[in-house]
C-alpha cells in the first residue's frame, strides 16, 4: 500500500514551517512521528499534495520544567513521555498513559503533539491530558496561544487548533503529590487503541474523602470529554460512592458504534472502567 | 528526492519518490529483503528494523524521514559470519516456525537487549507485543530472547 504522490517539505523551525503552511494552505498535511497520518494516507483517506516535516524540528521535541509547569514539545515521542523521570515523578497519569499506546515500535515514533492534533477517537492521550487540566500551545504567523485541553476537543478529528496553526507543546501543572491516579483501557486487540479509555486524578481532603475528581474520558464518543457528572457526584464523597457516579459516565454521551463495540457494550465498559480508574486512583492517593 | 542515510554501517544515497516507505526503499532500492512487508498497517511487525538504535515499523515510515538516520537491518546483525546471539537465540531455542515473523522479532528483541539486559519474561512478551507470530510459536521466541540475554550478559562478563 502506498499513499498517493505528495511533494514533501522538511522544515527546519517551527518559523519555516509556518510560512511553508501558509504557501501550502489547505493542499498541506504536517507530518512528524506519521504514526497516525502515514496509515491514513496508504489506505487514502488521507491524500494531502504537500507534506511538511516538522519531525526534526528541534525547538518541538524535548520535556523541560519552566516555571513550576512541565513543558513536553509536541513532536516528543510517546516512549520519551513513558520513559522521562520528570514525567514520571511529577505526571504518574502521563507516563503511565503513554506506556499504555500501540506497541513499542510505536511509541517510538508517535508524538504527543501529532496524537492530540490529529483527535482519533480511542487514542489514549486525550483522556490523561484532559484528566491533568493539561494546555495545548499553538502557534501560527501571527502569534502564539494556549487551549486548555477542554477546549481543544471539538469533535471527531476536530480540534481548537486552526488553519495555519501548529501544535508546539503541551504544558501541565504538577498535581499534588498526595494525589492519586489511574489510566486504565479496554483495548481493541488488534490495533491497540482504546475501545474505552479512562484516566481518573483524585485528591482526598483530611478525612479519605474525594475533594478533587478529574475524569477523562476517550473511546466513547466522537471526541475526548471530561466526565463531568461524574466528578460532581463524587465530590466530598468517598469509596462508596464511587459505583453509583461512575454510572454517570455515559450521562449525555451518544456512544460510537462499530464493528469491534456496539454503543452498549462500549457505554458498559466506560462504566465499569471509571469504576475500577476511580478505586486505583483512590487507593493511591494520600489525605 | 535524495535521499542520504545509512544502512548496516554502509552509507548511501539514493533518489527516489517520496512517498517510498521505508521497508520498500529497503527492499527494493537497497536490495534488502530480510525486512518483511507483513500487514502494511502497523499491527504485525514483520517490518521492524532499527533506527538509530530503536525499533521503528518501516511500513509505517517514509524513507525520507530516514534522512541522516542510521538504520540497522536483519541483515546488518551477523559479524564475521557469526550470528549476533539473539540470532543465535532463535537458532538454538526453535524460535521460528514459517519464518514470516523472524526478523522483526529478532529487531524488536536487539532493540529490548540495549535497554534491558535482563529482562524478565513478562517483560520480553509486552517488548514484543507489536509483532505477530501467526504460527503461534511464543514460547519459543520468549526463550530465543532469553537465550541471548544470558549468552550477551556472559560475554560482557567475560
Amino acid at each position: 500500500m502506498f499513499p498517493a504522490p505528495f511533494e514533501y517539505h522538511r522544515a527546519g523551525s517551527v518559523k519555516e514551517a509556518l510560512s511553508m503552511l501558509r504557501q501550502f494552505g489547505d493542499d498541506a498535511k504536517l507530518l512528524a512521528g506519521g504514526h497516525s497520518l502515514v496509515p491514513m494516507m496508504k489506505m487514502r483517506l488521507a491524500t494531502p499534495a504537500h507534506l511538511i516535516d516538522i519531525g526534526s524540528v528541534r525547538e518541538l521535541s524535548g520535556i523541560r520544567e519552566e516555571g513550576g509547569k512541565i513543558v513536553i514539545g509536541a513532536a516528543t515521542t510517546h516512549a520519551q513521555v513513558e520513559t522521562s523521570d520528570l514525567v514520571r515523578r511529577k505526571l504518574g497519569l502521563l507516563a503511565e498513559c503513554a506506556a499504555l499506546i500501540g506497541d513499542v515500535q510505536v511509541r517510538n515514533r508517535g508524538t504527543l503533539g501529532g496524537s492530540l492534533a490529529h483527535a482519533d477517537p480511542a487514542a489514549d492521550y486525550p483522556a490523561a491530558v484532559l484528566a491533568l487540566d493539561g494546555e495545548v500551545s499553538l502557534e501560527s504567523e501571527s502569534g502564539a496561544r494556549t487551549v486548555k485541553a477542554d477546549d481543544f476537543f471539538i469533535d471527531l478529528m476536530t480540534t481548537a487548533a486552526q488553519p495555519g496553526e501548529i501544535v508546539t507543546a503541551v504544558r501541565f501543572t504538577p498535581p499534588a503529590p498526595a494525589a492519586g491516579y489511574a489510566y486504565l483501557k479496554h483495548r481493541q486487540p488488534a490495533s491497540g487503541f482504546a475501545l474505552v479509555g479512562i484516566a481518573a486524578l483524585v485528591t482526598l481532603d483530611g478525612k479519605g474523602n474525594f475533594q478533587s475528581v478529574r475524569v477523562g474520558v476517550t473511546g466513547l464518543c466522537a471526541k475526548a470529554f471530561r466526565a463531568k457528572a461524574v466528578e460532581s457526584a463524587l465530590a466530598g464523597k468517598g469509596r462508596d460512592a464511587i459505583a453509583q457516579a461512575a454510572a454517570h459516565v455515559t450521562d449525555g454521551a451518544d456512544a460510537l458504534s462499530d464493528i469491534h463495540a456496539s454503543s452498549e457494550f462500549r457505554s458498559e465498559l466506560a462504566r465499569v472502567y471509571t469504576r475500577r480508574a476511580l478505586e486505583q486512583a483512590l487507593a493511591r492517593a494520600k489525605s | 528526492m535524495r535521499v542520504s542515510l545509512t544502512v548496516n554501517g554502509q552509507r548511501r544515497e539514493d533518489d527516489i519518490e517520496p512517498r517510498t516507505l521505508l521497508v520498500h526503499y529497503l527492499r527494493e532500492v537497497a536490495g534488502l529483503t530480510g525486512t518483511h512487508v507483513g500487514c502494511e498497517t502497523s499491527l504485525c511487525g514483520a517490518c521492524t528494523v532499527l533506527m538509530n538504535g530503536r525499533a521503528v515499523k518501516s511500513c509505517t515510515t517514509l524513507a525520507v524521514q530516514a534522512e541522516g538516520a542510521e538504520i540497522t537491518t536483519v541483515e546488518g546483525l551477523a559479524r564475521d559470519g557469526k550470528f549476533h546471539p539473539v540470532q543465535e537465540g532463535f537458532w538454538e531455542e526453535h524460535g521460528l516456525q514459517c519464518g514470516y515473523c523472524t526478523p522483526g522479532m529478532i529487531m524488536m528483541a536487539t532493540d529490548l537487549l540495549s535497554r534491558n539486559p535482563d529482562p524478565s519474561e513478562a517483560e520480553i512478551r509486552a517488548a514484543l507485543e507489536g509483532n505477530l507470530c501467526r504460527c503461534t510459536g511464543y514460547q519459543h521466541i520468549v526463550n530465543a530472547v532469553r537465550y541471548a540475554a544470558n549468552k550477551m550478559r556472559a560475554a560482557k562478563g567475560a
